[in-house]
């Protein structure tokens, strides 16, 4: 017995250049989209590039020029003790950004990994689990991230832990959620008949499908996390000096701002830039991996 | 066309379950028994709420567990008492010895995944092979289902390829480890008809050629009367008659299967109304006493407050059913 079947003509181009080709397009069709990745790459290639960049050694002093007004030595002007602002703007988006990107990245790995594993296993886990999220939301999440970044000591990477920490139970919420929904999904069931594990089954089926939502949480998150890191730095329990970071600065900029505007103005300049340009993004990826949200 | 009968590969003897819910208990099953014999078709069939999935679930323990509660009876297969394994065992049994392939091919392949990672997984997971020796085992796998392009199908995501194609791949993949045992719930309740015939013939080929006994579930008494080699019918979680196939299509004794058949839209002249069995399933949380076809018989009697055993009839022992009436019948 044979069964006829139709034999499968169709010759498919590459499929990474096709889905590169897709979101070219997509990207174009929102302005915003572009300006968000546009103001992003700036940023990163910054953050890459800094010793190139920069005009001045971010952390030599140079009395002579305290306060010195922007001029074409210093672009930027100079710091109170004659330290150059704009190459120190540069090379704090390595500690702002990088702590945004670290937040963002570690707390959904984690948030998410967790929240599967709370959906599919259930029961006293799953219970002991989303109470313990729900103390840690039913706190404001700065006066957390302070109280923590206290505890634990003022450095930017403990600054970096607190903020990780604080940030995990809505990435846990939002995984288990799906991982709800997805544990009744018949491959689950299948994959199950088949033999596989509990933890195949969460890394493999569970956790893939619920990535769309995380990695759009995570993308909106980058921004808030490096808000945070500033506003952690500003009073003074994130980055010690003599590291330049945006947040510290401002906070030792507001001294002279009446008299010496561009002490803070850059620096902040440089938040409220990076913050706009991956919230930006992140809008974009949400309307990518999520149309039927658009627009909201 | 039966093989010799060894030692059963499912054996389901006298099995009761229950689930608990507000202030009632369900009773899914009350008293089932079921053999499938090496290389053996067996259908069950029933409609809603009759037992048949939950009987394929917990054959491999696939409810929930604590969500069901075992009042009584036995479940074996290829000896193993599956009740009382352990869930590291199961594991192996999974796909290994017993591989299941349900109703909708449409959601039994994860989207985000290529046809062939998920093949090879379950084949490395049961087997000792290396990757390449696992997808080169693939391929043969969806060569054997007639598939025309095994390499391009292993590198699509299951919504590129048909209902059909994908159920293809489910039984393939049920195949890969050479089961003893294939349980089908309703495998091609989601299928045009006429891909339903070609599934089911592969089925069939695929079973013969290695001896897999197949365990098919569903409510198509057409569908059971081509393909299974036995037949067991249940209602209200209990088999109401159970022989060789076509002993049971040609003279079913009990008035259930009875009914059964009277609904098949052969059975009638084009344009005169189908038969069907009045009333509706009794309550599964509140059965009746005795005989739970009763309400909705036609020869319901006195007797029948008492509920009827399965019993065999004729002299094969085969068949059997579960009602006052055939028993009275042998006893004159």
């Amino acid at each position: 017995m044979t069964i006829p079947l139709a034999p499968s003509t169709v010759a498919l181009p590459p499929r990474w250049r096709d889905k590169l080709a897709y979101l070219g397009y997509q990207v174009r069709r929102s302005p915003l989209t572009m300006a968000g990745l546009a103001i992003t790459l700036l940023v990163l290639l910054c953050m890459a590039f800094a010793p190139w960049l920069a005009s001045h050694d971010p952390n030599a002093l140079n009395l002579a020029q305290r306060l010195a007004e922007p001029s074409a030595a210093h672009w930027f002007g100079t710091d109170e003790v004659g330290r150059d602002l704009f190459s120190r703007v540069l090379y704090g988006s390595r500690q702002s950004v990088g702590v945004g990107l670290f937040v963002a990245f570690s707390s959904c790995l984690i948030g998410g990994l967790l929240g599967c594993m709370s959906g599919v296993i259930g029961g006293r886990f799953d219970s002991l689990i989303m109470r313990l999220m729900d103390i840690m939301l039913s706190v404001p999440s700065l006066v957390l991230i302070m109280a923590l970044a206290a505890a634990l000591g003022a450095s930017l990477f403990n600054a970096m832990l607190a903020i990780t920490l604080v940030r995990i139970p809505f990435y846990v919420r939002l995984a288990r959620g799906q991982a709800l929904s997805i544990r009744q999904m018949g491959y689950v069931k299948a994959a199950q008949t088949f033999g596989a594990g509990r933890w195949h089954i969460v890394l493999w089926h569970v956790a893939r499908n619920a990535t769309p939502p995380l990695l759009v949480q995570l993308s909106l998150d980058i921004g808030a996390a490096i808000l945070m890191a500033s506003a952690l730095g500003f009073i003074g329990l994130g980055a010690q000096q003599p590291t330049a970071e945006w947040g510290a600065m401002v906070a030792t900029g507001r001294n002279y701002i009446l008299d010496q505007w561009w002490y803070s103005t850059f620096p902040g300049l440089a938040i409220l830039l990076t913050a706009t340009g991956f919230n930006l993004l992140g809008d974009g990826v949400r309307d990518l991996l999520d149309p039927r949200q658009q627009g909201k | 066309m039966v093989k010799p009968m060894n030692d059963p590969v499912l054996n389901i003897d006298n099995l009761s379950i229950e689930f608990p819910a507000y202030r009632s208990t369900v009773k899914a099953l009350n008293g089932v028994s079921l053999q499938v014999n090496p290389g053996e078709i067996v259908g069950v069939i029933g409609e809603s709420g009759s037992g048949k999935s939950v009987t394929a679930m917990l054959s491999l323990r696939l409810l929930p567990e604590r969500s069901y509660r075992v009042s009584g009876g036995s479940l074996h297969i290829l000896g193993r008492d599956m009740l009382a394994a352990k869930e590291k065992d199961l594991l192996s049994v999974r796909g290994r010895d017993v591989a299941m392939i349900f109703q909708e091919p449409m959601t039994a392949l994860n989207p985000t995944r290529r046809i062939g990672r998920q093949m090879t997984d379950v084949i490395i997971h049961h087997q000792q092979l290396s990757k390449q020796q696992a997808r080169a085992k693939a391929i043969a796998l969806l060569r054997d289902m007639h598939i025309a392009d095994p390499e391009q199908v292993l590198d699509s995501y299951p919504f590129e390829l048909s209902g059909g194609m994908r159920q293809r791949v489910m039984i393939a993949l049920a195949f890969s480890c050479d089961p003893q045992l294939l349980i089908a719930d309703e495998p091609t309740t989601a299928l045009d008809v006429t891909v339903q015939r070609q599934v089911l013939l592969l089925l069939r080929e695929k079973a013969r050629e290695r001896g897999t006994a197949i365990l098919l579930i569903t409510h198509d008494m057409a569908l059971v009367s081509q393909f299974c080699d036995r037949v067991y019918v249940m209602y209200t979680g209990a088999v109401v008659e159970q022989g060789v196939t076509a002993e049971v299509m040609a003279a079913p004794s009990h008035p259930y299967t009875q009914g059964l058949l009277s609904g098949l839209p052969e059975q009638v002249e084009p344009g005169q109304e189908l038969m069907t069995i009045p009333g509706q399933v009794p309550n599964l949380a509140a059965l009746p006493e005795g005989c739970t076809f009763r309400d909705r018989c036609a020869f319901a009697m006195a007797k029948c407050s008492q509920r009827p055993p399965l019993l065999a009839e004729g002299a094969s022992g085969q068949r059997k059913s579960a009602c006052w009436l055939s028993t009275e019948k042998q006893a004159s």
